[in-house]
């Protein structure tokens, strides 16, 4: 940031009549001001990170979880999310969830995956 | 597995059936804050003592009592070595921390995706499954061990936030950090994906009920001058605890880790204090977790000891409720193993030395501290409107607003600058698209579980008859990747020295063979400093390396100390061990004393002028033998080594104490057989006891020199007792 001298006293001028606790108050007004843009991005978006995190949760081990996110990534299908491709594939296909996961890994049934999803 | 005080833990039984392991709780616990009451004293900072423990050393004068603070103590330890970091928790939980930190190995945070194995790590470990399952599996008989439970802690950043924040809540981590600040600023991971990331991971913490401790404290180890970054502390603090709490952690479980940011010779209390008070009064709702102040370490111990006693005042005159304890010797290698504890002792004792000072020590609401205070808090409001008026925080970080060296709105144009689309892992974010699911427990954000089964709605994990947070039999543990680099080799490698009759010196791993030297030289610094490392390779030490050096005067001398390594091994079954002077119960020595008046003349003996140890032995007011009811004539300092023999007949004496401390060209032991030789010449050696006493003092030499015993350092009155008691016995039935 361009270099400034001090102006607190100015630029605190309308901070100056209000009490301790009104102080806090606004602080934190700011706070949520800044922070509800960043909630609602998280809402609304996903990574690798988070996919792998879910295939962890749904049984598979860090190595296989990486080969399903990296396949799905390659054929853009991780804004379906990750857990839902294989989710889908072994309901559709009636087979486990873990060799749902293993065959896609593999790169079979991504085209299946794309026309349903 | 029962651990038993004298007994090593086994690291062999800890990995044995680490696949099957499960840990027995999750969560964080706080301590009970309580009034305690121990010997004579009442503590009103305290919480439950533990089962077992190790008092601070002055506690042997006070009954052995071990106060605890009210406070969760952390310990951070990480040696690279996750076996060896096992048998230093158990040193530090008996030291009274139940905050085990584990710091990650150098790198971690750019690695994109998970570990596995055990690989040795550099300044830390590498977090992987089974590291982690060994540590807690190893914390959870510790805890029993010592009776209180015991956090265990490691760090959720980098670029595989998500899958780390899941592996802690499966193995059952208590506490974590988290802060995608820390991210952007620190370590130059793209912003917008450490955010998109932190939700994710917050929401996982969140179900695990750990606690999470944020990363504004790295601003001040990261600021030119530290204290100048105090209002967008402030700013840091609440960014990270107020989108935690938008992904679902509870406040209670929110913990900002707060460093005094100056240290003497800067005032260090004025700058601090006001700093301290504006912290908490802005965020009431969350916890404090202490950290220490790293920001200002060299290499003495001492200094960095003082300091955190300072920052200890500071926890007290506030509150701390995570008191973070920094090693001494932090500022100059990574943390050895008696400084994690000489770290844990030092907050032990200024805490349990501080309790309840508030009552009687007030916070004044008006001049500096009030000012300063306020003018804080303002400045952090004043920034906060900036960052809205630039168009949010990834565009003020992008204008270097953050951990500039000027104190806000001050600006040098020195702080850190990141790019929106910049740093590892930019543009890797994906929008979800509207039908997006996620089937498992604590997955932030959108997610159309309603498509398949709008009942589970609630319960994503429902549509897999549950995720490893319901069923952990689901998790898939890998063992080991790397067949040059695992736990196994490591062990084998120092395998000779567990369990077995050889030792060798140590400061972080098993027989390291590392020693340090303490010297002075009446020279300046930069020859001091050659001749410790010369005088260090003359003591056969192998990688001599100066540590610290200190200038008493830049012409008189210097202090340097040294490190080194030994080769050798110390087979202790090759050891003769002092022998240890038996003791018999008190009550017997009062009964016995009240029936057999036992008289005893004592004194210093030959030129001796020293004596405060005789008066310790003797003294009621120390422990000593009048307590038993001993009745003791003291001739004084330098008394005739005759005059011993002559009072004990002309008194009809018992015994004689000689206190013989100068051990010059043998004195003491000369004294203590012309003691012997004049009384048998008065034909009175069978009826007296004679007893030698002194630093010097060897009891096997001392009986050699014809006295019945000697007693060494470290001597207290119940042990002379229980000796004259026993010969008395001995004398008696004899004559008998």
């Amino acid at each position: 940031m361009k270099e400034r001298k001090d102006d607190y006293q100015e630029r605190r001028k309308h901070l100056e009549n209000m009490s301790d606790d009104e102080l806090k108050k606004y602080f934190f007004e700011l706070a949520d001001k800044i922070v509800d843009p960043l909630v609602e991005m998280g809402r609304n978006h996903t990574s690798k990170s988070i996919e792998r995190s879910v295939l962890l949760r749904m049984g598979f081990s860090s190595i296989e979880a990486k080969e399903v996110v990296d396949k799905l990534a390659e054929n853009d299908l991780l804004s379906k999310g990750a857990g839902h491709c294989v989710y889908r594939l072994s309901k559709d296909k009636e087979m486990e969830i873990r060799k749902a996961g293993i065959l896609l890994a593999e790169g079979e049934h991504i085209d299946y995956l794309k026309e349903v999803l | 597995m029962d651990l038993k005080p004298d007994k090593k833990l086994d690291i062999h039984k800890i990995l044995d059936g680490l696949e099957n392991y499960r840990p027995k709780r999750r969560g964080w616990t706080w301590r009970k804050k309580k009034t305690v009451q121990l010997g004579p004293f009442e503590y009103k900072q305290a919480s439950e003592s533990l089962k077992r423990s190790i008092p601070l050393p002055s506690a042997s004068y006070l009954g052995g009592i071990d106060p605890q603070p009210d406070s969760v103590v952390t310990a951070e330890i990480a040696s690279g070595r996750f076996e060896d970091d096992i048998r230093r928790f158990r040193m530090a939980a008996y030291h009274g921390a139940d905050h085990i930190m584990v710091i990650r190995t150098a790198g971690q945070s750019h690695f994109d995706g998970l570990l596995e194995g055990t690989p040795q790590g550099v300044g830390g470990i590498p977090i992987t499954r089974k590291q982690l399952r060994a540590q807690r599996k190893a914390l959870d008989y510790i805890e029993e061990e010592v009776g209180r439970p015991i956090n265990y802690h490691s760090y959720v950043s980098g670029v595989a936030g998500p899958e780390i924040a899941v592996l802690f809540a499966e193995e059952g981590v208590n506490g974590a950090h988290q802060d995608p600040q820390y991210n952007v600023l620190y370590r130059n991971i793209n912003m917008v994906r450490s955010f998109v990331d932190a939700a994710e991971s917050k929401k996982v913490l969140a179900w695990a009920d750990i606690a999470q401790i944020d990363g504004a404290h790295n601003a001040n180890a990261t600021a030119r001058d530290a204290w100048k970054v105090m209002p967008e502390l402030l700013v840091q603090h609440a960014i990270n605890s107020v989108y935690s709490e938008k992904a679902g952690i509870k406040p209670e479980n929110i913990c900002l880790s707060s460093v005094p940011p100056a240290a003497p010779p800067s005032p260090d209390l004025k700058l601090n204090l006001p700093y301290a008070i504006a912290l908490r009064e802005f965020f009431d709702k969350y916890k404090i977790r202490a950290q220490m102040n790293t920001k200002y370490m060299d290499s003495s111990t001492r200094e960095a000891t003082v300091t955190h006693v300072l920052n200890l005042l500071i926890s007290r005159l506030t509150s701390a409720d995570i008191q973070s304890t920094i090693t001494p010797d932090e500022g100059r290698n990574v943390p050895w193993h008696v400084y994690n504890i000489e770290a844990l002792d030092t907050t032990k004792q200024a805490m349990t030395g501080m309790d309840d000072m508030l009552s009687m020590v007030g916070i004044k609401d008006e001049g500096h501290l009030y000012d300063k205070k306020r003018e804080i808090q303002e400045r952090a409001v004043l920034m906060m409107e900036e960052i809205l008026e630039l168009g949010g925080y990834f565009e003020a970080v992008e204008a270097g607003m953050f951990v500039d060296s000027g104190e806000y709105p001050e600006r040098n144009d020195d702080g850190i600058h990141r790019e929106i689309e910049g740093g590892i892992g930019a543009n890797t974010v994906i929008k979800r698209d509207p039908n997006y699911m996620a089937p498992v427990t604590a997955h932030f954000g959108h997610n159309n579980v309603e498509q398949y089964d709008p009942s589970a709605k609630e319960d994503p994990a429902k549509l897999i008859d549950g995720s490893t947070f319901e069923k952990p039999d689901k998790i898939q543990y890998i063992d080991e990747l790397d067949e040059t680099d695992n736990v196994y080799l490591r062990l084998q490698e120092n395998e000779k020295y567990r369990n077995s009759d050889l030792v060798k010196p140590e400061v972080e791993w098993l027989a390291d063979g590392v020693v340090t030297v303490d010297l002075f030289f009446p020279v300046d610094k930069k020859i001091a400093a050659e001749a410790a490392l010369e005088t260090g390779r003359r003591m056969n030490l192998k990688d001599v390396e100066v540590i610290h050096t200190e200038i008493l005067h830049p012409s008189e001398g210097t202090r340097v100390q040294i490190k080194g390594r030994v080769d050798f091994d110390i087979d202790i079954s090759e050891l003769e061990l002092p022998e240890e002077i038996e003791t018999i119960p008190e009550d017997e020595i009062f009964t016995y004393v009240k029936e057999n008046p036992i008289h005893v003349i004592a004194g210093t003996g030959g030129d001796d002028e020293h004596s405060v140890g005789i008066r310790e032995v003797l003294d009621i007011k120390h422990g000593g033998i009048e307590k038993y009811g001993f009745n003791y004539t003291y001739l004084g300092t330098s008394v005739p080594i005759e005059k011993f023999v002559d009072a004990a007949i002309e008194m009809d004496a018992d015994c004689i104490m000689m206190s013989t401390i100068i051990s010059h060209d043998e004195t003491h032991y000369k004294n203590m057989r012309k003691l012997h030789d004049y009384a048998v010449e008065k034909g009175v050696r069978d009826k007296l006891i004679l007893l030698a006493g002194g630093t010097q003092v060897t009891p096997e030499l001392a009986r050699k020199n014809k006295v019945d015993q000697g007693f060494g350092r470290g001597t207290k009155g119940h042990h002379v007792a229980s000796f004259i008691v026993d010969k008395h016995k001995e004398k008696s039935n004899h004559e008998d």
